[in-house]
């Protein structure tokens, strides 16, 4: 990947009632802000298996956002508690992979902070770009080199081998 | 019977302990049917076969090769490239082979700190010429080669394709006789199948009446810190226990051993990362609810990586541990 052209990546996972709507606020109050985010809309936040955010990763994304209610706000009562659990084990796990915790970030966002979601995703973009590009998919190419050298010579052997009878 | 109208069959050992060859000893008076039904055509553990035996064989010439271990090195990827041309289905069999298993553990750390502990900063290592193993070395005119040491453990499935997994450190008597007996009669599911049940190991668990609904845990317990009831469900008592996100199969056996699962047998089918089911099930069985308390209640969990992992790190989403490893006390043997 040319370090030039490369504008982080983020997935974005928002909760229904509360951090969706107020990325849709902050759109309908055209407010500017990084357009790095893709958003995906969870019913809760405490919806989100932590195999998804792994997943993200693996396939290229920078960071991975969560987005819930306030403490005390969840629409079903103790989803969001579920994923601050989630989170504190998962991002220990990240770094005890070499994945730096800042990739994954956790932000209570009410409906009606359209604002907040303006300064947190320019914010984590502009980590993101301090930190570099996570580029797993890369990464998993240039570890496998080291076994497809020998793969291309087996293959070769092959067909320069006559068949056995 | 003509001996050569037998189906042949071969045995392979990668990056493993050794345990899965006791495990196919282990059928006892079974083997001898096994033995009655099939030609051995290698088992280097066992038998004196060499890979040029293999090499003058006609191609699929063998019914099945059963391979165990993971992949670490340059020789085994050679070998299981030749079983994979030379077999019509090529099985991988236990834990290693299947998803990494403990081998994979050293995901954690280079090729390089590996090798330097190895050959350099062991205790019990004197190397003050700094010797290190070279791929090839010149000898007396001559040159002796060394296969090559990879920086990465590979599961057999990332290395070759896999017709079918037989599951568990190491697969149980039961589950081998079974996947034999299916073998031989041409009874095989889909390619590609885990030949064991598709069901979490707490739907066979001797203990599942006793698991609570909500769990409600105020921490996790260090196991050898903490008197066990036989009888209770071990994550209802605080116990890591990888039973609700593991495969079943297994009979349950370190359960009646008052053990908790520790995830030999792999992931169902609809798992897509094994370490990270897990995780989610262990941070949702917990009571606290503010980051402090939630961090207290996780401390009884030191290692995520190698409890969520222990078998399963290269065939996990992430792989490996991305570039050089920042706990250098751990592979210099001092506690952490």
């Amino acid at each position: 990947m040319r370090e030039g052209n490369w504008r982080p990546r983020i997935v974005a996972f928002f909760c229904n009632w509360c951090t969706y709507t107020a990325a849709d606020l902050a759109g309908v109050s055209r407010l500017k802000y990084a357009p790095n985010a893709r958003v995906i809309r969870l019913m809760c936040s405490g919806r989100l298996d932590p195999q998804l955010v792994l997943a993200a990763f693996a396939r290229g994304a920078d960071g991975v956002l969560i987005g819930g209610c306030h403490p005390g706000d969840c629409h079903y009562l103790e989803g969001n508690y579920k994923t601050l659990r989630r989170f504190r084990l998962l991002r220990r796990l990240l770094r005890d992979l070499g994945i730096e915790e800042e990739r994954l970030r956790l932000e209570w966002v009410s409906a009606a902070e359209g604002e907040k979601i303006r300064q947190v995703v320019t914010d984590m973009v502009e980590t993101l770009r301090a930190l570099g590009p996570l580029d797993l998919p890369g990464q998993f190419r240039q570890w496998d080199q080291e076994v497809e050298t020998l793969k291309a010579q087996v293959v070769e052997a092959e067909r320069l081998t006559p068949q056995p009878a | 019977m003509n001996p050569t109208s037998k189906p042949k069959v071969a045995f392979y050992w990668c990056a493993s302990c050794g345990g899965c060859e006791e495990a196919v000893v282990d059928l006892a008076e079974d083997i001898l049917n096994v033995v009655e039904a099939v030609e051995i055509v290698f088992w280097p553990v066992a038998m004196d076969f060499k890979k040029q035996d293999l090499e003058a064989m006609p191609d699929r010439a063998i019914a099945a090769a059963l391979v165990n271990g993971a992949i670490r090195t340059s020789e085994q990827e050679e070998m299981v490239r030749l079983l994979r041309r030379k077999s019509q289905c090529l099985i991988s069999y236990g834990a290693c082979a299947q998803l990494g298993g403990i081998p994979a553990l050293a995901n954690q750390f280079e090729r390089e700190e590996i090798l330097r502990y190895v050959y350099q900063e062991a205790p019990s290592v004197i190397n003050n010429s700094g010797t290190y193993p070279q791929p090839a070395t010149p000898h007396n005119g001559d040159t002796v080669t060394l296969p090559a040491f990879r920086n990465s453990v590979r599961a057999l499935d990332q290395v070759v394709e896999v017709d079918y997994y037989i599951p568990g450190c190491p697969p149980t008597p039961a589950l081998t006789k079974a996947a034999l007996d299916a073998l031989l009669a041409g009874r095989l599911p889909p390619r590609g199948t885990v030949l064991a049940p598709d069901v979490a190991l707490c739907e066979q668990c001797p203990r599942l009446e006793s698991k609570p609904k909500d769990l409600s845990l105020d921490a996790f317990q260090r196991p050898h810190r903490t008197a066990l009831d036989p009888e209770k469900c071990l994550l209802a008592q605080g116990i890591p226990c990888m039973g609700p996100a593991t495969r079943s199969g297994c009979e349950a056996l370190c359960i009646k051993g008052n053990m908790a699962c520790t995830g030999c047998f792999g992931p169902t089918s609809r798992v897509l990362d094994h370490g990270a089911k897990i995780l989610s099930c262990f941070a949702s069985a917990l009571a606290p609810k503010e980051p402090q308390g939630i961090d207290q209640a996780l401390a009884g969990l030191p290692d995520p990586v190698g409890t969520f992992y222990r078998y399963s790190l290269a065939r996990s989403l992430l792989r490996r541990k991305r570039g050089p490893s920042q706990t250098q006390h751990f592979i210099r043997g001092n506690p952490p």
